[in-house]
């Protein structure tokens, strides 16, 4: 088994289930945050004031217990990292939002999914929570504009863990935070006999018990490691539908599934240049052109609007191509020939970024396609050049000025080629977290 | 005390809180789950927005197409409430009235510290959600979406939240003590 399960990663009323199985969740964690007692402001308010410390403990051992089991599962190649949705970070609007959401649980006595235990179980202060939590929505929605870009940019560094932080192994990682986890629990037991007054000889013993397992646990997600990107690649799978019209009859569709390799050997990743253009005015999908050859061919000759990654620097880049494009994007790699685009398009694809295609031919398979009817282009055939080298010979560094570099539509507009493209759908980067 | 040893399923007296430990672990669990089946966590203030651009795009789709914010969730044709952080968020409401229900807490009553009235509580929890809620759009996400969910997937912008938050609220208790003690 492959998880996530791709049929839950979003809602859909093409699978009603979807509706069952996120609402099961939710209950789940209603009951749960009830249960232990966070339908009760005093309870919540208690944590600011030393005396009782169970929003951390609750917090906490809800952490490292989902964080041990889920870097368990990922390390023993049950449940793709990739796929899981990992809240963006944009450190300006975090730290002032996060600094002004204290504001709010100190002086309202919850947070929004507390008030929802509170209020539903007859809180009428939880209502009241809630009722000034539409307001709070909505008066966000409506000063958004006036500072949406520092929103949107100030301190922003995509999908960043801090295993990069720290550039230390994620199951080193895993253990420190279950060290510390441990540390603030003693400490907060402390402080609850102190300002609490509360007798801890009458704590379960069991705790240590469940401390000590934690703890093993952790050791155990060190030595499992993580997959490595070989295994990763390894691990893909693609499905592509061919559907084959019936006279009289409904079409016939089947669906075929292929690893990696097979889909490169099957030539199902490589698109025409006809089809790469294309894609630019399909209403259906947003083309994004990565550019893989070093800056000094870039500048010689590249398709209008591609972004120039060199390959060895693709790895900088793959925590933004994994969380900031809207979900139809298309990523269309490319280099003079082909072989620095299949390294490319390999090492995406095993970073679990989607819809990733390869230009056929590369760059110099552009020209020989669009070049032709180009008079801007003066440009001798590069005699012979060797493998994924530009084939032509350019007396000028004048980047995407050519006209073949954004083939005019008009011109271009019938343009016959067998489409390779099928939109994987990604989960919706908008419904993360709380977004 | 023989003939009480059956429980009723809905008792009158409240039961006591599960230890917090065992809250936690419980939490947790349905975390992993979550994150395991859908590459989704927890949260709940997504929704809070999710429920007002749906009434602004009734009473005034003008308005939501030309409020950038607005325009993300509900502009032209999508529907704001189509997304997987609304059924998260009835069924919280859900499963908070049922552990409610059988552990004998259901109760119409206000939860306040010992020296304010009832009104008071009640106009200091709007004004939080009101505050809470601002803070929360603006982190994009709240205790739940960033500090458990991100905290668990090890997301550095979430530690950092969450930090902000205890930050905020550790920096404000000294001043509205007389809320709660």
């Amino acid at each position: 088994m492959n998880f996530p399960l791709p049929e839950f990663v979003a809602v859909s009323a093409a699978n009603p289930w979807t509706y069952v199985v996120f609402g099961l969740i939710g209950f789940a964690f209603g009951f749960t945050l009830e249960m232990s007692g966070f339908g009760d402001s005093r309870k919540l308010a208690a944590q600011f004031y030393f005396t009782e410390m169970t929003v951390l403990k609750v917090m906490f051992t809800a952490i490292v217990t989902a964080m041990v089991l889920l870097f368990g599962a990922v390390g023993l190649g049950i449940l793709n990292f990739n796929q899981v949705w990992v809240n963006p970070t944009y450190l300006s609007s975090g730290i002032l939002g996060g600094l002004i959401m204290g504001v709010g649980f100190i002086i309202g006595g919850f947070c929004p999914t507390t008030s929802l235990a509170s209020a539903s179980t007859g809180k009428i202060d939880g209502m009241f929570f809630m009722l000034g939590g539409f307001v709070g929505a909505v008066l966000f929605g409506e000063t958004e504009a006036l500072f949406d870009n520092w929103y949107t940019y100030s301190g922003y560094f995509g999908r960043l863990t801090l295993d990069q932080v720290f550039n230390l192994p994620l199951g080193v990682v895993v253990l420190l935070v279950v060290l510390m986890a441990l540390f603030m629990f003693w400490g907060a037991e402390q402080l609850e006999r102190i300002f609490g007054k509360k007798d801890l000889s009458k704590e379960p013993k069991l705790r240590i018990a469940g401390a000590g397992a934690l703890f093993a646990a952790a050791v155990a997600v060190v030595l499992i490691g993580s997959p490595s990107l070989e295994d990763k690649y390894n691990a893909l799978k693609f499905t592509r539908t061919e559907t084959i019209e019936q006279l009289n009859a409904d079409p016939i569709v089947n669906t075929y599934t292929y690893t990696a390799d097979q889909m490169l050997e099957n030539r199902l990743v490589f698109i025409s240049p006809a089809e790469a253009f294309k894609a630019k005015y399909n209403q259906a999908m947003n083309p994004v052109y990565l550019d893989v050859r070093n800056e000094a061919d870039y500048n010689l000759y590249h398709v209008e609007n591609a972004v120039n990654v060199p390959v060895e620097r693709l790895a900088e880049v793959v925590p933004v191509l994994l969380t900031e494009p809207p979900a139809n994007t298309v990523f269309i790699v490319m280099s003079n020939d082909e072989t620095a685009a299949v390294e490319a398009w390999k090492f995406l694809s095993a970073s679990a970024v989607t819809n990733v295609y390869i230009l056929e031919g590369g760059v110099n398979n552009w020209i020989a396609f669009f070049g032709k009817e180009d008079k801007t282009l003066a440009v001798q055939p590069k005699p012979n050049a060797g493998d994924d080298e530009l084939g032509y010979i350019f007396p000028v560094a004048l980047g995407s000025t050519y006209e073949s570099c954004s083939p005019d539509p008009i011109e271009y507009e019938k343009l016959d080629f067998q489409a390779k493209i099928q939109l994987q759908l990604k989960r919706d980067k908008s419904g993360g977290g709380c977004g | 005390m023989t003939a009480q040893t059956k429980k009723p399923l809905f008792p009158n007296t409240p039961k006591p809180f599960v230890h917090p430990y065992f809250g936690g672990m419980v939490l947790g669990i349905v975390l992993f789950l979550a994150l395991l089946l859908t590459g989704n966590g927890l949260g709940s203030s997504g929704a809070t927005t999710r429920f007002v651009t749906a009434v602004t795009d009734v009473f005034a789709p003008e308005h939501v197409d030309r409020t950038p914010y607005l325009l993300k969730l509900a502009g032209g044709d999508k529907n704001p409430l189509d997304d997987w952080i609304v059924p998260v968020y009835i069924g919280a409401l859900l499963g908070g009235f049922a552990s409610g229900l059988f552990n004998g807490r259901l109760k119409f009553e206000t939860t306040k510290g010992p020296q304010i009235s009832d009104r008071t509580r009640w106009l200091m929890a709007f004004l939080g959600g009101v505050i809470f809620l601002y803070g929360a759009r603006m982190a994009r996400g709240c205790t739940s979406g960033q500090a458990l969910t991100g905290g668990t997937t090890l997301s550095a912008g979430s530690w950092v939240v969450m930090f902000a938050i205890f930050g905020g609220a550790y920096g404000l208790a000294y001043f509205v003590r007389k809320l709660w003690n």
